[in-house]
């Protein structure tokens, strides 16, 4: 017997996951970037007063 | 190309690229993925699950073409030496993974109602598996090659070798039987009906800018944290000299 299925279910789960797991490489991107960016700065200022 | 090699002049270009790419993939994917989910009529065989069809395929393009990128920035770096091309392949490897892991989910999702099976061993779906475990051993690999401060040289030969799965997953549904649909998109030709066909184009075009996006907040994470280990090197070398002296 062919089982009847509730397509919506599936294509919820498919939009959900794919925008959580997005959103989340896009944040931990920035947040590592930005980390990034702030450590060489704060180098580059250590780096000047040293000279 | 050369003209990119000076990372300075990488930075100028990355600092106002990022945050457009990044805002135009933010509003072609919502828009997109809007659409579809609230406006996609259903297919005649699949129902309301066509509504995945812009997610998965924009993802499972984006998860070769992480790789293709690896593939070819490992070749510059192998062929030119280009300085960047390295960075550029390193930082490709996250989204490219991201999206490869999101082909395979979202296809599994998918195959659930139309195929009455999460999973088969076949040839694209085994062939993409292998990619994603590629992928992570790419990352893997990479990423001890660099805290060592070892050349990246055989990353970029793990690249280039790894490549040889990218069209093996293409053709993997015209060599061998699997219940994966053959391809619809040809050069050139379309079995997607448009009203199918503008929203997968609007997804892809979105999802690639978002690729970009990340790729380009990654390249410069890596940037500024092999700056910043150069300065506190030289500055502890500098500190080392004025105590001998």
């Amino acid at each position: 017997m062919r089982e009847a299925w509730d397509m919506m279910l599936f294509v919820n789960g498919a939009y959900a996951l794919t925008i959580m797991v997005t959103v989340a490489v896009i944040a931990w991107s920035w947040t590592a970037m930005r980390r990034a960016e702030a450590r060489r700065d704060a180098a580059r200022g250590e780096g000047a007063r040293g000279q | 190309m050369h003209g990119f090699a000076n990372p300075a002049r990488f930075l100028r270009l990355a600092r106002w690229m990022t945050p457009l790419l990044l805002a135009v993939g933010l509003v072609l994917v919502i828009a997109a993925l809007a659409y579809s989910y609230t406006s996609m009529p259903p297919d005649r065989l699949m129902g309301d699950s066509v509504k995945i069809l812009p997610i998965h395929v924009a993802v499972s393009w984006l998860g070769m073409g992480g790789w293709t990128t690896i593939a070819i920035a490992s070749l510059v770096e192998l062929v030119w030496r280009h300085p960047l091309a390295a960075i550029a392949a390193r930082a490709a490897a996250v989204p490219g993974a991201v999206f490869a892991f999101l082909c395979l989910a979202t296809g599994s999702i998918w195959g659930r109602p139309t195929w009455g099976t999460w999973w088969v061993w076949d040839g694209r779906l085994t062939s993409m598996l292998v990619l994603l475990f590629l992928y992570f051993g790419y990352i893997a690999l990479s990423g001890a090659l660099a805290r060592e401060g070892s050349s990246s040289r055989i990353a970029a030969i793990f690249g280039l070798v790894g490549a040889i799965n990218v069209p093996i997953i293409n053709r993997s549904v015209v060599w061998w039987n699997s219940l994966h649909q053959p391809p619809s998109l040809t050069m050139g030709n379309s079995a997607i009906d448009a009203v199918y066909l503008y929203p997968l184009g609007a997804s892809t075009l979105g999802f690639s800018c978002l690729f970009g996006a990340i790729m380009l907040m990654r390249m410069r994470m890596l940037l500024a944290d092999m700056q910043a280990d150069a300065r506190l090197r030289r500055k502890a070398m500098m500190a080392a000299e004025e105590e001998f002296a």
